[in-house]
């Protein structure tokens, strides 16, 4: 039997979804353009005025708002109400060394906690259920939106946060966790490590686990079914609309529902920002029509994908958006953290090396490996092993607190580095998802 | 009085340490001495060579990372005690030895050579002096 949260809004007809969306998009345009002066000179420089928009289908009038926009107008550039009344920041890894701040009202919480919840009604999770919400918890919105959103079905929330694996182990067992929401390499790790105590999925009481914050494959998927004997379900979100719970899988696990009486999803041609018919894949951009203290407006996700109308087995009746393919632009996503090659570049810099590097990411045993490989200078070098080896971990720790990872750094002979056609390759992404 | 050793920065890799000798070699570089401090991911050479310079060029021409250390060579007779003698003198003048390394002289058979990396090359070298050794000097090592 299917479990919805809020039925009414999740199983409602087109129509009413339509209509909700109208009016809710007209309030927002209105109250977007009223406060926000960044976005409101973005829609005169676009010619376009509140009175323009009056249903979803004078969206695409809009001017689009995109990474750079959140960098320039940081930290409050965007805000949509007085500071007064937002409660809450949650915070991106950061881009070019500039993290993604985004503000909350009571009410901004709230429907993100709704929209997690939704997510775990659809994992089959009930009053009944324990929850061990297994994000890292903090700037990071995947353990408060969890969290938030298990409190809301009512299932007993254990928040154990990121680590610590032996533990996140005892606390299922010894606690009849039924369900877990981590990121999918994190599950594969744990189901690794209780290979290594000889624990089977017979012996710990997980049923579901909702997974998200980075890419993952469906061999992946069943990999994690079976060491874990559990279903696995995907969840989509990011910062900029609140956090995790944008999107969520059901039982029919074909795209995940997107929570359209808070979020209208467009799919646009990422080079000329025109929008594509269903069913195309394009970039996916995303308009938050209540959110209040950060009221994203046409905001490119750059996350590669398609949607679909068709009718769901589950009964919902929002649209479904594919699992992303790709990122129209350098950024990787590493143990469900984004990391920006120029972030590296930044870190490089302020510790006195050259920006030639390089980034291999691999994926051994389902969890990413991060390496970062540096180019020693003449600057840097010395005769002394200990201070460069202090240097070396100065570095690390480093980039540690600017991409909020670890990263195995080391230290290479100059003009190492493959380059082609004279430009260095920054990236070997050998993961194969 | 010190002596000029290049240190080099080498990845640890298979190959890298044999295509900094075959460089060079093929620039008629003798290697006096040499010395090889690794960690896991990357190591550094040390070497007394006879044409410092030279060495430097060619180095750095060829993509190396190279840079000249000050640091103190000693003859110590071989035999018994040889070096612990020239240690007490070291004691005595309170210079802390950061690393060392020996080798053997060409022609003399009687003296084995160490090379001394300290804090302050010449001011350790005057205060061993004090305490009866002598430091080579870069004439005397190339004449070795």
């Amino acid at each position: 039997m299917e479990h919805y949260y809020q039925p009414e809004i999740e199983c409602a007809p087109r129509e009413e979804i339509v209509r909700l969306q109208n009016e809710r998009l007209v309030k927002q345009i209105r109250r977007v353009w009223d406060n926000v002066p960044y976005y409101r000179k973005k829609m005169e420089d676009h010619g376009v005025t509140p009175d323009d928009i009056k249903t979803v289908d004078d969206l695409h009038k809009l001017p689009f708002l995109s990474k750079s926009d959140l960098r320039d107008a940081y930290p409050y550039g965007l805000l949509g109400t007085p500071l007064r009344d937002a409660v809450r920041i949650q915070s991106t890894s950061g881009t070019t060394g500039k993290r993604v701040v985004a503000f909350y009202t009571r009410h901004d919480i709230d429907l993100w906690e709704d929209c997690c919840a939704r997510a775990i009604c659809a994992a089959g999770g009930t009053n009944e259920d324990v929850c061990q919400v297994s994000y890292g918890y903090g700037l990071f919105t995947g353990g408060p939106g969890l969290n938030g959103g298990s409190h809301k079905v009512g299932c007993l929330t254990v928040p154990t946060s990121s680590g610590n694996t032996d533990r996140q182990i005892m606390f299922i067992q010894d606690l009849g966790a039924t369900i877990l929401c981590c990121t999918p390499s994190y599950a594969a790790y744990l189901g690794e490590r209780m290979k290594e105590m000889g624990l089977g999925p017979d012996d710990i009481p997980l049923k579901a686990g909702i997974f998200g914050a980075e890419a993952w494959s469906e061999e992946m998927r069943r990999d994690i079914q079976n060491t874990l004997g559990i279903k696995a379900y995907d969840i989509y979100g990011l910062t900029e609309l609140s956090g995790p719970g944008v999107a969520f899988e059901c039982s029919d696990q074909h795209g995940m529902h997107i929570n359209e009486d808070h979020f209208i999803a467009e799919i646009i041609d990422p080079d000329t920002g025109e929008v594509l018919p269903e069913g195309t894949e394009g970039e996916l951009v995303f308009t938050a029509i209540d959110k209040e203290a950060f009221p994203m407006i046409r905001y490119r996700t750059r996350d590669i994908c398609s949607l679909s109308r068709e009718k769901c087995s589950c009964g919902r009746t929002h649209v479904r958006m594919s699992k992303p393919k790709g990122r129209s632009d350098d950024m990787l996503i590493i143990r469900g953290v984004n990391v920006f090659p120029s972030q590296i570049e930044t870190v490089l810099l302020n510790h006195g090396y050259a920006a030639n590097y390089q980034i291999i990411v691999d994926r051994v045993n389902n969890t990413d490996t991060f390496d970062v490989q540096v180019e020693m200078t003449p600057e840097m070098f010395t005769d002394n092993v200990g201070e460069i080896e202090s240097r070396q971990r100065d570095l690390s720790a480093g980039l540690q607190s600017m991409l909020g990872i670890k990263a195995k750094v080391s230290l290479v002979a100059p003009k190492s580095i493959v380059r082609s056609e004279g430009k260095a390759v920054r990236v070997i992404d050998k993961r194969k998802i | 009085m010190s002596v000029k050793q290049i240190s080099v920065f080498l990845e640890n890799k298979p190959g890298k340490l044999s295509e900094m000798t075959e460089l060079l070699a093929a620039n008629n570089i003798d290697i006096r001495a040499l010395s090889l401090a690794e960690t896991k991911d990357f190591g550094i050479v040390r070497m007394i060579v006879d044409d410092v310079y030279e060495a430097v060029n060619v180095l750095k021409d060829g993509e190396f990372i190279a840079k000249l250390t000050h640091v103190l060579a000693y003859a110590v007779p071989d035999e018994p005690g040889g070096l612990n003698k020239l240690l007490a003198a070291f004691n005595a003048a309170k210079v802390n030895i950061e690393y060392m390394y020996a080798f053997l002289g060409g022609e003399d058979s009687k003296h084995a050579y160490m090379i001394f990396r300290v804090s302050d090359a010449d001011a350790s070298a005057a205060a061993v002096a004090a305490n009866g050794y002598k430091a080579l000097s870069q004439d005397d090592i190339a004449k070795l």
